[in-house]
């Protein structure tokens, strides 16, 4: 595992930049194809609102690989990657058009022994808080 | 609908054998938006240190989502009240194109909560020769009526 960020270049504390990811029904659509969950709430709005969601929402899962992402980025391998894992406290809602955005941000919350550290993630969409409790522990070089 | 308290508990049998593909991990990559070469191109993982390219870190949903855990019609889960509640992926090591692995599913958990029914799911993966790879742990909701 080659990680590209070093263990003795963080502390705790230390913020990876955030960023801002852009997710529309097409990228939903072609999720729900990949993933094989094809529950119809993440694209059609008719069976989102009939079940009473406020329109179509992201899949969970596709918020907590854009958190995954994030993280793999930041780190280069993403087989540094040893425990990753959220709440999902509130849905994406993904408006027919525009789409939403999600904005994602982290810290260095705890260092490990082994060259392992803690970073606690947050993201928001719309302002409200999409994902609570989400950590990854990434093995640092 | 109140889910069946009785499988609280249960452990079902491992699930079919699953060839995790170059192509599969590239489609998933693809759909997050991912382009990490270590996901595509051999010689990267191989530079990073794995034996083949490696599969994104919440990958393994598309083999839990395939759990007859779920399915079984005795535990009545209504599909369509269903939201994601926690997921929780814990690696022994990264999984990789030409693992063929199997699924144990186990329901830890059920309660009501506010209304709602809360299940909670743990997912052992090995490959079929029983090197663990990961463990998922999964709550999903089940919204009242």
């Amino acid at each position: 595992m080659t990680a590209n960020v070093k263990y003795a270049d963080v502390e705790v504390g230390t913020e990876i930049p955030a960023r801002t990811f852009a997710v529309d029904r097409a990228d939903l659509v072609r999720y729900a194809g990949a993933s094989g969950d094809f529950n119809p709430i993440h694209w059609r709005e008719s069976v989102a609102k009939a079940v009473g969601l406020p329109n179509v929402i992201a899949h969970g899962m596709y918020t907590m690989a854009q958190g995954g992402r994030y993280v793999t980025d930041w780190v280069g391998d993403p087989g540094a990657v040893v425990d990753y894992g959220v709440r999902f406290s509130s849905p994406v809602v993904v408006p027919d058009e525009g789409g939403a955005t999600l904005e994602i941000s982290g810290k260095v919350e705890k260092k490990l022994d082994d060259n392992k550290v803690v970073v606690a993630l947050t993201a928001r969409s719309e302002g409200q808080k999409v994902l609570t409790r989400a950590k990854a522990v990434v093995k640092l070089a | 609908m109140a889910l069946n308290r009785d499988y609280i508990g249960r452990t079902f049998p491992p699930s079919e054998p699953y060839e995790v593909s170059r192509v599969k991990i590239r489609e998933f990559a693809d759909a997050i938006g991912d382009d990490n070469p270590i996901y595509r191109d051999q010689e990267a993982a191989k530079a990073a240190g794995h034996p083949d390219v490696i599969a994104p870190p919440t990958f393994p949903i598309v083999v839990s989502l395939l759990s007859p855990a779920l399915e079984d019609p005795g535990l009545g889960l209504n599909f369509s009240m269903v939201v994601h509640g926690e997921q929780r992926f814990e690696y022994t090591r990264p999984l990789r194109a030409g693992d063929v692995i199997t699924c144990v599913t186990t329901i830890t958990e059920i309660k009501s909560l506010a209304g709602n029914e809360k299940m909670s799911v743990e997912t052992d993966i090995k490959t079929v020769e029983g090197e663990p790879v990961c463990k998922t742990h999964n709550v999903i909701v089940e919204r009242g009526a």
